[in-house]
């Protein structure tokens, strides 16, 4: 047994150095939010922690990323809703309602062409009609398009989660004369709602993460907070303290779901893609 | 595998209880009713914009007066992608980069899933850290390498001046500016690859295992002759799927290099957005649009027989 646990020691080591260089750079970069420019040039590795940097970034008049901040939330937010809700529904219509196995092949296989599309090959289409249709500039643009993004996911995701259920309740549910929404939201639903949090969590977290359409289809007032940081590194003069800590806070999100709910994530993440 | 879902799916299908005592014509309009968003919201926003960038293609737009006009060119855009400098510059560079990163993060990848697949405890510890590049936004994963990769006070190079050697402009040097996105991007993914590796590792039948220490073997056996041919499915899907998602890269780029020094880090979005939004050329870029769509489709279709091939051998 001893023997066991000492060869195990140069796997935590080589591990601990894996770990070691995922968390360096993040940590790295946190420090320098709370640097000065100075000390950041300097690079000691004692330095006295300051705020201003965070202060600037919030509060400081020509900064937006409170705004910006807000943004993310609101598309984050609305888009995960239509996206699972949208997703939740055909998952459970693809694999409950008997459709002809030609129209789930030609669907799914769709939704996987899309899914690799690079978007910014879809940005510049979505942005011509969005200019068609009077919505550029504003949320339900933006909305939309994370919404579409991230549908492939969310319905493979919930096509797996779905599946789980089983078929005997339903059918025990018709017996008992219940109607297709009825079955869906007193027996499909509560079996799946935690599949549903993972889905939802990635979603979120995708939507909050997008880049390439947010600057295509974004202006000042309703830009997201990756649109604010790819500011930063086209200033002639790069604010590389304020960079640092504006990338502190929108990291935020990824660090408290990573502590709150890791096995969700997993979940999502791996059924996703094995299946 | 395939056939136990048919069965199924012809089952259901069959199910007396599915038309029995609920109407049939209520039961057809709650199956459009709940496929029918998901339907609309793929047609109206992923095969019309595509429909939106074919017709585009054809067509030279110039803005007046806030108005467009439209002249057919028919299909000199498409002539003209290949005298693109640009366009094959970043053809060839994201070829580069999809194979460098995604052996990069294959290797890495399966080396982190085979060794946290031998501890127990620390396992999900080290399984939390290794998630979380996968879920910071690719634009902040930029800023955090445009800081690692300073020349001034990166800690690149304060690691290189730790060995004696003389600090480098990783970012700013043609010769390291690639070589530094595919860098970051295995740092960004090799995550999702060990998390893939590790499900595949701890789905593997352990009496396999047990039978090949009866046998004798040592844990380098054990990962050549075993580990190793029972992951070969995985390994093809996983190298296939990644490599096609490569074409994505996209917010590390824009943040790191913008394409530079150069045309060394230009890479098929870029080239895309640039050719779209900064030169303004909707008709062109249209073309290019249409014409990396098409692309990653072939690419993708290569992918699916490979696994195909991957899935028969297993």
């Amino acid at each position: 047994m001893s023997q066991r646990n000492a060869s195990r020691i140069p796997i935590h080591l080589a591990l601990a150095v894996g770990a070691a260089f995922v968390l360096l750079p993040v940590a790295w970069t946190v420090a320098a939010g709370f640097r000065t420019q100075i000390s950041l040039l300097m690079g000691d590795v004692m330095f006295t922690p300051i705020w201003s940097n965070f202060q600037e970034v919030l509060w400081s008049k020509t900064s937006d990323f409170l705004l910006n901040y807000r943004n993310s939330i609101i598309v984050g937010g609305l888009s995960t809703v239509l996206c699972v809700g949208v997703a939740t529904l055909a998952a459970f219509s693809l694999d409950r309602m008997a459709w002809p196995r030609w129209v789930i092949h030609i669907f799914l296989a769709w939704t996987m062409i899309f899914h690799m599309i690079p978007p910014v090959a879809l940005a510049s289409a979505w942005f011509s009609m969005a200019r068609l249709v009077g919505l550029e500039n504003t949320f339900t643009g933006l909305i939309l398009a994370h919404a579409t993004l991230n549908l492939p996911m969310a319905i493979w995701l919930m096509a797996v989660f779905v599946r789980e259920v089983p078929k005997e309740l339903e059918e025990a549910a018709i017996m008992d004369g219940a109607d297709t929404p009825h079955i869906l939201w007193h027996v499909i639903l509560p079996l799946i709602t935690p599949g549903l949090a993972a889905t939802s969590i990635l979603t979120f977290i995708f939507s909050w993460n997008e880049f390439a359409v947010a600057l295509t289809l974004t202006m000042k007032q309703t830009a997201t907070v990756p649109v604010a940081i790819a500011k930063f590194a086209q200033d002639f003069e790069i604010q590389y303290t304020q960079m640092a800590a504006s990338a502190a806070l929108a990291m935020l999100p990824a660090l408290i779901v990573l502590l709150l709910a890791q096995r969700y994530i997993v979940k999502g993440l791996t059924q996703g893609a094995v299946k | 595998m395939s056939t136990a879902q048919q069965s199924s799916q012809t089952r259901a299908a069959g199910s007396p209880a599915a038309q029995g005592t609920v109407g049939e014509s209520s039961q057809r309009l709650w199956r459009w009713l709940t496929f029918g968003p998901a339907l609309a919201m793929m047609v109206a926003l992923t095969i019309l914009p595509i429909a939106n960038l074919v017709v585009t293609s054809f067509q030279n737009i110039t803005w007046a007066n806030g108005q467009p006009t439209r002249t057919w060119v028919g299909l000199r855009h498409y002539e003209a992608l290949f005298s693109d400098q640009l366009f094959s510059a970043g053809l060839w560079n994201t070829l580069i980069f999809a194979f460098g990163a995604v052996v990069g993060q294959m290797v890495l990848g399966f080396a982190m899933a085979l060794m946290c697949s031998k501890i127990v405890r620390g396992r999900v510890l080290y399984r939390a850290i290794f998630i979380l590049p996968i879920l910071i936004p690719g634009i902040v994963i930029g800023a955090i390498w445009k800081l690692m990769l300073n020349y001034d006070f990166g800690l690149a190079n304060k690691g290189l001046a730790l060995i004696g050697l003389m600090p480098h402009d990783w970012l700013g040097s043609p010769e390291t500016a690639l070589l530094s996105v595919i860098i970051v991007d295995i740092w960004h993914w090799t995550p999702f690859c060990f998390l893939l590796f590790l499900a595949g590792l701890e789905s593997l039948p352990q009496d396999v295992f047990e039978a090949s220490k009866m046998d004798g073997a040592g844990p380098f056996q054990e990962l050549l002759y075993v580990t190793l041919p029972l992951m070969i499915p995985t390994i093809i899907v996983t190298f296939a799927f990644r490599l096609v998602l490569a074409f994505k890269v996209f917010d590390e780029v824009y943040l790191l290099t913008s394409g530079g020094p150069g045309t060394s880090t230009e890479v098929v979005s870029f080239t895309l957005y640039q050719r779209f939004f900064t030169e303004d050329k909707a008709g062109y870029g249209s073309a290019m649009s249409v014409a990396i769509i098409f692309l990653v489709a072939l690419l993708l279709v290569v992918a699916l027989s490979a696994r195909r091939g991957a899935g028969a051998r297993a």
